[in-house]
């Protein structure tokens, strides 16, 4: 259950990013989360908007694009998306390969209200 | 009308420069720095334990001992020899982060070291997203776990280098598949090196030595 830590370093990115840009309210926070970083949507959206009471993030939302896992093959140069993460290139049948999408956990954008 | 205002950050981005500080800092001082990962109860402590016995008197190691309570593993690995060994207590969390680390490793004399050993909270799944600065992580699974875990927590598998599977001294009491978890853990991470250890009897634990004095001696050229 390390999405409340998540949540967390979410809270303080956001709320630094308002004060730079002098927003006083949210509506929406946009992520980016790939389907390697074990980080369950639901958890998160739960432990952020229990975080934001009281806070200025009050009412704003995660709004949560899902990245499925991509890789491209180190031997035949095939890319590839990893399904259930199997790593096994469908191309040559080699495994040895490189993640080339899975790994996000960004902050994309903020929508304000 | 909605504003949309891009802004591209890393929600880890504090965590991964505290973890690029630590980076830096054992590389300069060239200390292979390894990150044990496992379930609860797959053995960390007690390949740990076997590695300062076998190991202290050559290669000169730091421990970091994570739990989310008490400071048992710590104490193990003080009594097995181990003479820098800082326990980190989460109180709850269920992963060790780079600040964490950090702090740790304030209070370790580090300058002559060669090898540093954090143990993470036995968890396979929230550890696998925080960078503490190590080299590579290992994972360790143990015969009387299932042999699908590699593919019920796939992340962590892929992003370790090594894989230790311990307590092959068990094996025939419970039906776990050796060649299966083999191929399970392949077919995630193609590049794994592969342990077959039991910390009770010793067999297997010469490679995992090798392996050992082999990365210290690549970062040492």
């Amino acid at each position: 259950m390390h999405e409340l830590s998540i949540a967390s370093s979410i809270v303080e990115t956001v709320t630094a990013e308002m004060l730079l840009r002098g927003l006083t309210s949210i509506g929406k926070v946009g992520l980016r989360i790939g389907a390697l970083t074990n980080v369950d949507p639901e958890a998160l959206r739960f432990g952020y908007e229990t975080m934001v009471v009281d806070t200025p993030l009050a009412g704003s939302t995660l709004e949560i694009e899902s990245l499925p896992v991509k890789a491209i093959c180190r031997k035949c140069g095939h890319s590839f998306e990893a399904h259930d993460f199997i790593f096994i290139c469908p191309n040559c049948e080699s495994a040895d390969n490189e993640v080339t999408q899975g790994q996000e956990l960004d902050i994309s954008y903020l929508e304000a209200e | 009308m909605t504003d949309r205002i891009s802004i591209e950050k890393k929600v880890l981005s504090e965590n991964d420069r505290l973890a690029g500080e630590i980076r830096a800092l054992l590389q300069a001082r060239k200390v292979v720095a390894l990150n044990l990962v496992s379930s609860p109860g797959s053995g960390k402590t007690s390949l740990l334990e076997k590695t300062i016995g076998a190991l202290s008197g050559t290669i000169r190691m730091a421990l970091i001992a994570g739990d989310v309570q008490t400071e048992n593993d710590a104490n193990r690995l003080k009594r097995a020899g181990g003479k820098m060994v800082r326990p980190i207590v989460t109180g709850g969390a269920c992963h060790l982060d780079a600040k964490m680390i950090t702090r740790a490793l304030g209070e370790l004399d580090i300058e002559d070291i060669d090898l540093l050993f954090i143990e993470n909270v036995g968890n396979l799944v929230c550890p696998a997203s925080y960078d503490l600065g190590e080299d590579m992580k290992v994972v360790l699974i143990s015969t009387t776990e299932g042999d699908d875990k590699p593919l019920k927590y796939p992340s962590m598998f892929r992003r370790s280098s090594a894989m230790v599977i311990n307590k092959i001294d068990l094996m025939g009491f419970s039906d776990f598949d050796l060649a299966q978890v083999r191929r399970n853990a392949l077919s995630i991470n193609g590049n794994l090196n592969i342990f077959e250890t039991s910390c009770r009897t010793g067999v297997g634990l010469d490679g995992w030595y090798d392996w050992l004095r082999r990365l210290i001696a690549a970062k040492r050229a």
